[in-house]
């Protein structure tokens, strides 16, 4: 445990040392309050007080910006050979993931905790609903720890970062948008199967406030398969 | 800790890296890795350090299995890996201590075993540096400081002299020496001298093979076998001298090789010395020997010999 909070702490300890931390927290803020507050179905045309309208544009936004954060993980320590040097100290490829996984949801919460003011703001104008907010909350975390998980294999698979984002990218649209969509267009069981790998209406339902273990299991599954592969691409240099 | 490595092998597809070796470390010793490039040397390293998995045969460190216990062995092991990867984009301080804490050094010797590397390495100027600021020389120091800053009983050196300037090189190889009194090194290079300057045993491997392995001396013992002398005699004739070279009872050969400037060379019959019979014979003559060199073979004609084909 102490070596993975190790990697952690470094890890967003570079984040905030280079620009790439504050511009990412930017957009991430930049975006989500944009249009939360300012632009199209925004929150004062819903007439109500709670922070749906958020909630869904934030886990476009995280969507978008989670991969940007993973990219670089395991791409630049292949990269440049420093993953040579980690894993030649007493570090094993499982903590190395792990550490790595944990920096990344750190920066991710310190991007949700910087929302705060919105859920403030709004309880200020009405009655909010508590239980729906800290719902919101958690689904938008759930989110976050599946796509890091996701992010954080596509960086162990190549050297180069962009390729890294846009396989992130590319995974996580299936589980985002195609996977409903095909769920809409297929019916019977395989419509099924389709619908129960769609993220959206698992990430809605928690998000309405509904905590079915059904939809934990679905976020876990991911976030473990994801860890998973990322460890097994790792060790893959054993066998070369 | 001893390093026992046995009939190791490695393969990269159809291309065979490291081909059944077996060799040993022992505590104290300074081994010198040598061989041209691509022969296996880094393959065997990072097999050594646990970076990539043996595919066949065995590495035991003091006694135990490299292959049961990777996570733990890798504690005793300090690594200079080649081209010497750093974070570029941390301060130097920094980075060891992160080294040191992966390394699992307890949180408060960290500060004093990072101070002792800075000092050991010559890097106080430079501490509050960001590694990408520094020089080639300066993070070829701090890619040895974070492999020595766990004080580990084994320090495996890919290169640890490139880049550094020839004041830096003559410490570090001191620093080397002085490690390996208590500790096992085994360290690679492409400089001939400076496995002369630091090692107690050579091995040299070519494409995958050992080909060589013994100290420098016996090496060139083997490389050379008969004595061979390089003579200045003057106030003789030169074919009288030779003749009388000729006739000495340990002497298999002898060649004027500049006779306008008295210069012979003479060979030895195998197992013998001829140096003390040349001497008696120029005080005998009453001729003056104003130059006598047994010539060595080099280890860069062993090297050679050994490499290529």
């Amino acid at each position: 445990m102490h070596t993975i909070w190790t990697i952690a702490k470094r890890e967003l300890a570079t984040f905030f040392d280079s620009l790439i931390a504050y511009i990412i927290l930017g957009l991430f803020l930049g975006f989500s309050g944009f249009f939360t507050w300012l632009y199209g179905n925004d929150i004062f045309l819903v007439g109500q007080a709670n922070l749906r309208v958020f909630f869904s544009i934030a886990s476009w936004s995280l969507f978008f910006f989670i991969p940007a954060i993973t990219m670089k993980m395991l791409a630049e320590e292949r990269k440049t050979g420093t993953l040579e040097l980690l894993l030649t100290k007493s570090v094993s490829d499982r903590q190395l993931i792990l550490g790595k996984f944990l920096g990344s949801v750190l920066l991710v919460c310190i991007a949700l905790v910087a929302t705060i003011p919105y859920v403030i703001t709004v309880s200020c104008i009405g009655d909010l609903d508590n239980g729906g907010t800290i719902c919101g909350y958690l689904g938008l975390l759930l989110l976050s720890i599946a796509y890091t998980a996701i992010g954080i294999f596509a960086s162990s698979i190549t050297t180069n970062q962009i390729v890294a984002f846009m396989t992130a990218l590319l995974i996580g649209l299936f589980f985002h948008i195609i996977f409903g969509v095909l769920a809409q267009n297929f019916t019977g069981s395989l419509g099924q199967f389709f619908d129960t790998l769609n993220l959206q209406s698992h990430f809605e339902s928690i998000s309405r406030g509904v905590i079915d273990s059904k939809d934990i299991v679905y976020f876990l599954s991911i976030t473990f398969l994801g860890l998973y592969l990322g460890e097994w691409s790792l060790a893959k240099r054993h066998f070369s | 800790m001893d390093i026992q490595i046995e009939k190791l092998t490695k393969t990269y597809g159809p291309q065979t890296a490291v081909n059944d070796i077996s060799f040993e470390v022992k505590t104290g010793e300074v081994l010198g890795f040598l061989g041209p490039n691509g022969a296996g040397k880094s393959t065997t390293m990072k097999m050594i350090t646990g970076y990539i998995g043996i595919e066949k045969g065995d590495i035991r460190i003091g006694g135990k299995r490299m292959a049961d216990d990777t996570d733990n062995l890798k504690r005793h092991i300090g690594y200079l890996p080649e081209n010497n990867p750093l974070y570029l984009d941390m301060p130097v301080m920094d980075y060891l201590a992160f080294c040191a804490a992966l390394q699992g050094v307890s949180k408060d010797l960290i500060p004093k075993r990072v101070r002792k590397m800075i000092g050991v390495c010559g890097l106080n100027r430079e501490k509050h540096k960001k590694i990408g600021e520094l020089s080639k020389g300066y993070r070829q120091r701090v890619g040895l400081a974070q492999a020595m800053i766990h004080d580990p009983e084994i320090l495996v050196l890919d290169e640890p002299t490139t880049g550094l300037d020839p004041n830096q090189i003559i410490e570090i190889r001191k620093l080397i020496r002085d490690l390996g009194k208590e500790k096992t090194v085994i360290l690679s290079t492409h400089i001939l001298p400076e496995v002369e300057a630091t090692c107690d045993r050579i091995l040299i491997i070519n494409r995958g093979k050992i080909v060589a392995n013994g100290t420098p001396e016996t090496l060139r013992k083997q490389a050379q076998g008969n004595e061979v002398l390089k003579l200045c005699i003057e106030d003789g004739d030169t074919d009288t001298v030779l003749k009388s070279l000729k006739a000495l009872d340990t002497v298999q050969g002898a060649t004027a090789i500049q006779p306008d400037q008295h210069l012979f060379e003479v060979q030895s019959k195998a197992e013998q010395s001829s140096k003390r019979a040349v001497f008696d014979l120029c005080v005998k003559h009453k001729w003056v020997l104003t130059e006598l060199t047994p010539l060595e073979t080099k280890l860069e004609d062993i090297f050679r010999n050994l490499t290529v084909n």
